[in-house]
């Protein structure tokens, strides 16, 4: 197998026979190639789903207000529903032993924010200490807000990552720092970064007591944000949560005399609901690429296979040829096999790293909240080429092996 | 050199059988040149081939040099071949897309010499047949008798006991056939062993000794006055 006499002799045999050498390896490169293509895909789809539900908690559920659209005991429809202090107070109080974090948010979608020369706008939400863990949010440098500073009314902000590098460049630590928010005045007391990105950093979070002051909204709050522990299923995860949000539902349209059927006036948003959507939407994209990746190989399998078949056939007399002048059998099979194990090796790695260098270099350009970071489990890719490999060898080997055990005049007469 | 005692051979062809070789009886000995004649059917290429190991007999002993060649395996008989016979076909049967100087290296690769004894033998030979400035052209590249001296070559190289061609000249015109016919001549004066099969009679007088064929018998078989061949090439 690795004589160096008979490497000329296959090296010989591909250099003067390009066009089946090429069509050998064009059909590997191209299925291995398509396969990497597919699966690389598939997998920055899976990517850009996960990172999209991992910038909150996964059992978060929000709920925000919006404007009546259905008449109900003699009010009109357009009346805008407000979320108060009181609707949370409720609701933490009565289903306090099932919820896991809760916080009401006042938010100011964009606020001017200036610390020395620099400013900028940004979002500002007035929260409760567990909004960190319902945001998913990690801290760089420092604390969240806590219960004292709501109770005081504390001036204190945390900012996020980008606020941080935009607003206090080349700092070695904004904490202590002074921000002026909407022109008041507050003290840096933490950093933190979301798995959301920089669109989920571009924002400062603050007291929601001392929220409400500042932007007078008095108990007035915009949405109310809180998660569910997580259940050992899934499935039982979303049951519970589905319910969950029934009941909150129901009792804020009592609270707030909206038409139980009013879709638009009550939103709740369940992330797990959503997130199931989406993961069952990419099971399906997953098997679909997964059954056009394989379906790509057995295709590539079969044209091997076939090539291999007429590759030995055309090759019968110089077989016949080569066993009168004192070939043996097992040399004339492994001829021929050693040649298309090393074609088929070769293009097979071809294909698998011009599939990898085309994702590499595509991959970071597409930008798409669902598409990220395509990439292949290498162990699947290598055990592709294997498997072509393994198949155009046995492809081979049978009429290799038939075409060696004839007799040499049989062979020769073969036209 | 050759010993065939008796041999039978017969084809299935569907539901009868062709009896091609009906006990033959043949001797040769070393440094004679023979040809086999016949009409075609007669037998004179299956007999060849058994001689040259490309087919078995059903029946019948044959001794090549004092080797019994009975039921041997195809590694075996590869080996027989590749050290025992030489080979000249009609059709030439050179690999095409292998130098001249290749082809005739290939029984040497098989006998597992290097690479630089295989080119150093393969040259001497081409330029016995006198086609050394040929060495890098393909077959296609090259005359019908030049394929055929190429495939002369070849036989040559591996140094085998006994030459076996079959109708070399049947492709040839006969201004070529006259050159090939000599060259056969020049080696046999060197004393090698040669059969030929030929169905002409002008081929078969420029051997010694004509065997005649019929219905799978000899039916005829003398030593003959040899027509010699001069200053072709």
């Amino acid at each position: 197998m690795f004589s160096l006499e008979r490497w000329q002799e296959i090296f010989q045999a591909i250099a003067k026979n390009k066009l089946r050498t090429f069509l050998t390896g064009v059909s590997v490169a191209s299925g291995i190639f398509i396969l990497v293509i597919l699966l690389g895909v598939g997998k920055g789809l899976e990517n850009g789903i996960s990172r999209v539900f991992s910038r909150d908690a996964e059992t978060r559920i929000s709920v925000r207000t919006g404007v009546t659209t259905k008449e109900f005991k003699g009010l009109n429809p357009g009346r805008r529903i407000q979320l108060r202090n009181g609707d949370f107070d409720f609701i933490s109080r009565y289903y306090s032993d099932i919820l896991e974090y809760k916080s009401p948010v006042y938010q100011v979608w964009s606020a001017s924010m200036v610390h020395g020369n620099e400013t900028g706008s940004y979002r500002c939400e007035g929260v409760w200490p567990d909004f960190q863990f319902i945001e998913n949010a990690s801290l760089v440098e420092g604390r969240f807000i806590n219960y004292s500073d709501l109770k005081y009314r504390e001036k204190f902000a945390v900012i996020g990552y980008k606020v941080r590098s935009d607003l206090f460049p080349e700092m070695e630590s904004p904490l202590g720092k002074d921000l002026k928010v909407n022109n008041t005045v507050f003290k840096v007391v933490g950093v933190f970064s979301d798995p959301g990105g920089e669109r989920e950093e571009a924002r400062i979070f603050i007291p929601l007591s001392t929220a409400q002051q500042v932007f007078s909204a008095g108990d007035q709050i915009r949405n109310i944000s809180m998660t569910l522990p997580m259940s050992d299923s899934y499935d039982e995860a979303l049951f519970r949560s589905l319910a969950f949000t029934d009941k909150i539902s129901s009792f804020l349209k009592e609270r707030h005399r909206i038409d139980p059927e009013d879709a638009s006036a009550i939103v709740i948003s369940n992330t797990l609901e959503t997130a199931k959507r989406f993961y069952d939407l990419n099971a399906i994209i997953k098997i679909f690429f997964w059954g056009v990746g394989i379906c790509t190989i057995i295709a590539g399998i079969v044209g091997v296979g076939n090539i291999m078949l007429i590759i030995v056939k055309e090759r019968t007399k110089e077989i016949g040829i080569r066993k009168a002048l004192g070939a043996t059998p097992i040399s004339i099979v492994s001829m021929i096999l050693q040649e298309a194990i090393f074609v088929t090796t070769l293009s097979g790695f071809s294909g698998l790293i011009l599939g990898l260098f085309l994702l590499e270099i595509i991959g970071p350009k597409i930008d798409s909240d669902f598409f990220y970071k395509p990439e292949v489990d290498f162990n699947i890719a290598i055990t592709t080429v294997f498997l072509l490999v393994g198949a155009g060898a046995l492809a081979g080997f049978f009429p290799a092996f038939r075409a060696a055990k004839i007799k040499p005049i049989e062979a020769l007469n073969d036209v | 050199m050759i010993e065939i005692k008796n041999l039978f051979k017969s084809y299935q062809m569907g539901n009868t059988s062709l009896k091609v070789l009906q006990g033959i009886n043949f001797y040769v000995k070393e440094g004679e040149l023979v040809s086999i004649m016949g009409s075609s059917g007669s037998g004179k290429s299956t007999l060849l081939n058994i001689i040259g190991i490309l087919d078995e007999a059903d029946s019948g002993e044959y001794i090549l040099d004092g080797v019994p060649i009975k039921n041997l395996n195809e590694t075996l008989a590869s080996q027989y071949r590749n050290k025992f016979l030489g080979f000249i076909f009609q059709s030439f049967n050179l690999i095409n897309y292998k130098s001249a100087l290749d082809n005739v290296a290939l029984p040497l690769y098989y006998q597992g010499k290097g690479r630089k004894e295989r080119y150093e033998i393969s040259r001497y030979y081409l330029n016995k047949v006198g086609l050394g400035p040929w060495e890098h052209h393909l077959p296609n590249e090259l005359s019908g008798g030049q394929k055929q001296r190429v495939a002369i070559a070849r036989a040559l190289a591996s140094h085998p006991k006994v030459l076996l061609a079959d109708e070399p000249t049947g492709a040839l015109d006969s201004q070529t056939s006259l050159e090939v016919m000599e060259l056969i001549q020049k080696i046999n004066d060197e004393g090698k062993t040669i059969l030929i099969v030929t169905h002409e009679q002008d081929i078969a007088h420029m051997t010694k000794r004509i065997v005649y064929l019929k219905d799978g018998k000899i039916v005829d078989d003398r030593n003959i006055d040899q027509h010699r061949i001069l200053n072709h090439v």
